[in-house]
């Protein structure tokens, strides 16, 4: 990773991600005219985007997110980041998408084919994350595990238990887990209390527990190629 | 009984079942079943409450999770209530020798365990009068066959939800070709991510949205297959 402590931040706009606070979803951080680059990401991974570029000082790129709760209703995505990329293709240099397939089936390739814009790679952020030929290796060996990353284990209960509706049935957990045998929560960060967090709704769903830290994947690469382009410019 | 509970037995008949869609829609198992119950004492042939209380009743529900206004946990506790009545009406049903209007195998394929649309197709398609062979999920090719080979169904039904599965349909299609008995067999795929176009491309004969498009569909083909064979000189 590059950069250091003390660069100068260009001015931005609108950053609170306060864990548990609604801004998580809908996350903007725009550098107020100065990037030529953006990122349309889901909301899922708004967090570790703006993170990972105050880490590595990628002041010159624009962030901007679609809610994460798109993720459920997956064909409303495709016209959903269309129309991001419309209201801003004349602002920027170039555009890039943070979003897997997440269901699509192909449609949101379509979307950007047609608008001649690249997303990351992959069929939903856990194998971008964990990486796709390691996300396979698991997969294919035992199809059996609920993958929970960062985002997910802070927001478990709103997520996956109001989401779901367990909170209301909680009969329903075989109809949802019952297939399941163990959680895999692939970290992105180191932290104590989010590996408790997530072990705790490990046991909350009655599945076992395994953790594997996998870091940003290859959500990292994607990301400095989006930067390297804006400073490019 | 509480005062603000109704008395399911005091209903004439279409109160009744009018209100047997409203307890589906709600998800409430154990109303379902008292209610079935009663409309077989009653007299009711078991084909007719399964159609027009149960399978009614779910429709709506179907009807109301595809415009986005209920969502996957209602369906299911109203797919378990549904449960609980058929229950109860299976064993009856084929001492009645209530109409078989055809046969079908179905499964999620290999790398995919999400089971929760499968499972509703499954339930519709009983309530239809189709006999239901549920493989399960996870399934590889050789299942498909097996499954095949030892029930010999009308119609092969495929599910996936995910676009890195959705692919293995073909490697069956593929194989069912291979061993000759791809036009034996009707082949049905759906799961959220799949469209039409898709369907095709894996070499499928049909592609369907949700359950209810699913049985209308099945029913069509299984009227088409009857009449071939009727107007077919050789054995069926
Ligand atoms: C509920 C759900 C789950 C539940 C599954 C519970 C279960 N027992 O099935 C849980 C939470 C456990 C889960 C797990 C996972 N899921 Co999931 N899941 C969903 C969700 C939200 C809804 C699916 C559903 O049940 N819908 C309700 C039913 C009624 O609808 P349906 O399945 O479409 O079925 C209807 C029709 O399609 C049709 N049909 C279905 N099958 C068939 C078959 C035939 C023959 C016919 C004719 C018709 C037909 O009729 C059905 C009834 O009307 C979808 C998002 C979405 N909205 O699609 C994501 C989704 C499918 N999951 C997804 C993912 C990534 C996963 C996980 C990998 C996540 C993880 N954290 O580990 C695991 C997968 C594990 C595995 N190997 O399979 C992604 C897939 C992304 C992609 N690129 O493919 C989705 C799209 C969410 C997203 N945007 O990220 N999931």
């Amino acid at each position: 990773m590059s950069g250091g402590e003390g660069a100068v931040m260009a001015p931005t706009t609108q950053i609170d991600l306060s864990i548990d606070d609604d801004a998580e979803f809908k996350a903007e951080l725009k550098s107020d005219g100065a990037a030529r680059a953006l990122v349309i990401a889901c909301g899922a991974l708004a967090r570790e985007i703006v993170d990972f570029r105050a880490m590595n000082d990628f002041i010159h790129l624009d962030i901007t997110c679609l809610p994460a709760k798109l993720h459920n209703r997956p064909q409303l995505i495709p016209q959903a980041v269309g129309d991001k990329i419309r209201a801003n293709k004349g602002k920027y240099h170039s555009i890039y998408v943070a979003y897997g397939d997440c269901g699509t089936g192909g449609t949101l390739d379509k979307v950007l084919e047609e608008e001649g814009v690249d997303r990351i790679g992959g069929p939903h952020c856990y194998a971008f994350y964990t990486g796709q030929s390691a996300f396979e290796a698991i997969t294919d060996d035992d199809p059996t595990s609920f993958f929970l990353t960062d985002y997910m284990v802070r927001h478990f209960d709103r997520l996956i238990i109001e989401g779901l509706g367990l909170d209301r049935f909680p009969e329903l957990r075989d109809d949802y887990f019952g297939n399941y045998t163990n959680v895999i929560y692939i970290a992105q960060t180191r932290d104590a209390d989010l590996e408790a967090k997530a072990e705790a709704a490990a046991e909350r769903l009655g599945l076992g527990y395994i953790y594997r830290h996998v870091g940003f994947g290859e959500l990292e690469a994607f990301l400095e190629t989006a930067a390297a382009s804006s400073d490019k410019g | 009984m509480s005062d603000d509970e109704i008395d399911l037995k005091a209903l004439s008949d279409d109160d009744l079942v009018g209100q047997m869609h409203d307890d589906l829609y709600d998800g409430l198992k154990d109303e379902i079943a008292e209610a079935v119950m009663i409309l077989l004492d009653r007299g009711w042939e078991p084909y007719k409450v399964l159609t027009v209380a149960l399978v009614e009743g779910m429709r709506i529900v179907g009807i109301d999770f595809r415009d986005g206004i209920l969502f996957v946990p209602e369906v299911l506790q109203s797919a378990n209530a549904m449960k609980g009545g058929m229950t109860i009406l299976r064993p009856l049903l084929a001492e009645t020798g209530a109409p078989r209007v055809g046969k079908m195998v179905i499964g999620t394929v290999k790398g995919d365990i999400h089971d929760i649309g499968k499972n509703l197709v499954t339930m519709m398609m009983e309530g239809a009068g189709f006999e239901v062979i549920d493989i399960g999920i996870n399934n590889p090719v050789e299942n498909y066959l097996a499954a095949i080979e030892e029930h010999q169904p009308d119609i092969l039904g495929m599910s996936a939800l995910l676009t890195t599965t959705m692919p293995y349909m073909k490697v069956v299609v593929e194989a069912m070709k291979e061993k000759g008995i791809r036009d034996d067999y009707v082949v049905m795929v759906g799961g959220a991510p799949l469209n039409e176009e898709f369907a095709m491309a894996v070499g499928a004969d049909a592609y369907c949205a949700d359950a209810a498009v699913t049985v209308d569909m099945a029913q069509e083909i299984m009227k088409r297959r009857h009449n071939q064979r009727g107007a077919d000189p050789r054995p069926a």
